[in-house]
């Protein structure tokens, strides 16, 4: 299970990475495996405005659905349209070039709620199969 | 309860998922790459989960003839042929496959899910001079599907795989066990169904994937069917409706007396309320089953199973429609949470490049 250090988590399976007032987000390792194989991605509009725990996108694999929330308030700015083409990007990067979108952030406060890896990393559940 | 290839399924780093209280591999590498590869090549499914009744004796023609709703008099031996198992309203206790062996003696291949219950009634409704067992534990049983299956089973049994057309089986000897095999299954593909002694089921697990068959679970199992339009129980038979409003009258012969029939002729004659059909969607976006069906914002039927079909690029469902919307080209939404995704009805199967009832094994050289 990969769980970069540098990143912060939800505990609904999102992670963001934030740069100069922009948080980029999607969905973590642990999220896209339990999915398995990603068919389909719906992603947010530019320019939605968007709050924390709102659900903004939808990712769908053969056998399982998942919403996608809002790790933090604001606008969304940019949308990965290449994941939406081509859904396994997820699968095979997660935390690269499967990210879903960034959001310009209203309350950059807000981060200091988020998860760091080791509390994301406790609220796992047990590995029952691997 | 688990199979006698549980260890081997985990071994092999499966996904396990419940189903019908069977602990059953859902998948191993990934549900798509194993559709594609029954597709394209061979997989192997465990389905030694499924039941295997045997009826022997006199009387069995005729207690079968009665029991079932396809014609049993006409099969040849070494002749398998599906239908339903009904009870007294119609409504549908299992769907099976019956194979002949012999004058008087057949086998009844049964869901794992409706195992007992479908013993219990067959028990009930056979006469004294039948011999009915219940096999399914001593059997095992192999489903091997894909284009490549004729070549893959040959390799895996040392021996070329006896010909044999659509619907047909044969017994064939594999290191000191006889083995049935039979020209069918679940998937759309050239195929065989293999069964023989449960204890051998892992031994012949492994040669047929050191020969080229790569495992495949439940998950690509149901792409699979789902593609093909082959209806699975629970989802879109149950005994809340005859076969008619799943099948129209088909694998059903209304020639003959059968337990349900008066139901199944009423459906037949004065049509059903609502007909399975087949449904296209626009997108990957797939409506799962419970999903409303809306034609002119009303609710006009229901989605009983629907996934992304990895051969189509494309989501498809199963839905019984409202009789009058049950046709080719009509247009109507699927509620899905708060979206609604529009699709088409269309003739089934949806994929239509399967080679099961190929004449000869694909790819072969006339």
């Amino acid at each position: 299970m990969n769980i970069p250090r540098e990143l912060r988590y939800t505990n609904t399976h999102e992670w963001v990475r934030v740069k100069g007032g922009v948080a980029t987000v999607g969905i973590t390792d642990y999220a896209q495996q339990q999915l398995s194989e990603i068919t389909y991605v719906e992603l947010p509009d530019l320019n939605d405005q968007v709050n924390v725990s709102d659900e903004v996108a939808f990712v769908e694999s053969v056998k399982a659905a998942s919403d996608v929330y809002a790790p933090v308030s604001g606008t969304i700015i940019e949308v990965n349209t290449a994941v939406a083409d081509e859904p396994e990007r997820i699968n095979r990067d997660p935390y690269g070039e499967g990210w879903l979108f960034k959001i310009r952030m209203s309350d950059p406060k807000e981060i200091a709620s988020l998860l760091d890896a080791d509390r994301y990393e406790e609220q796992l559940p047990p590995d029952e199969e691997e | 309860m688990r199979t006698p290839l549980y260890d081997e399924h985990r071994a092999l780093g499966a996904r396990m998922v419940d189903f019908a209280g069977w602990e059953m591999p859902v998948q191993y590498e990934g549900i798509l790459s194993e559709h594609a590869r029954t597709r394209t090549a061979c997989t192997v499914f465990d389905t030694c989960h499924m039941g295997e009744f045997e009826l022997s004796g006199p009387t069995a023609e005729a207690d079968l003839e009665r029991l079932l709703t396809m014609r049993v008099g006409t099969l040849a031996v070494g002749q398998c042929r599906y239908g339903y198992l009904l009870r007294d309203d119609g409504g549908v206790l299992d769907d099976l496959t019956c194979y002949r062996f012999g004058p008087d003696r057949f086998w009844l291949i049964v869901n794992a899910g409706t195992r007992a219950s479908d013993f219990e009634w067959i028990r009930a409704h056979v006469s004294p001079g039948t011999r009915l067992q219940d096999r399914s534990d001593e059997l095992g049983k192999l489903d091997v599907q894909g284009p490549r299956s004729w070549w893959v089973l040959g390799e895996a049994l040392g021996r070329p795989v006896p010909p044999l057309t659509y619907f047909r089986l044969a017994e064939t000897e594999w290191e000191g066990h006889t083995l049935v095999i039979s020209r069918t299954g679940y998937t759309g593909e050239w195929g065989y169904e293999v069964y023989g002694p449960a204890e051998i089921a892992l031994a012949l697990w492994r040669r047929l994937v050191a020969a080229g068959a790569t495992p495949a679970g439940l998950g690509a199992r149901d792409t699979l069917r789902l593609e093909m339009g082959y209806p699975l129980y629970g989802h879109e038979l149950s005994v809340e409706r005859t076969p008619v409003a799943a099948a129209r009258g088909a694998f059903v012969d209304i020639g003959k007396e059968f337990i349900g029939g008066a139901a199944v002729r009423r459906d037949l004659e004065r049509g059903c309320a609502r007909y399975l059909a087949g449904l296209r969607l626009e997108g990957r976006r797939a409506a799962r089953g419970g999903a409303v069906a809306l034609w002119d914002g009303r609710a006009v039927g229901e989605v009983t199973s629907g996934a992304y079909a990895p051969s189509l690029g494309v989501a498809v469902a199963l839905a019984y429609l409202d009789a009058e919307l049950a046709r080719e080209g009509v247009r109507l939404e699927l509620e899905v949470g708060r979206a609604r995704l529009t699709a088409t009805v269309v003739s089934l199967p949806f994929w239509t490049a399967g080679t099961a009832r190929a004449s000869q094994p694909p790819g072969a050289i006339a």
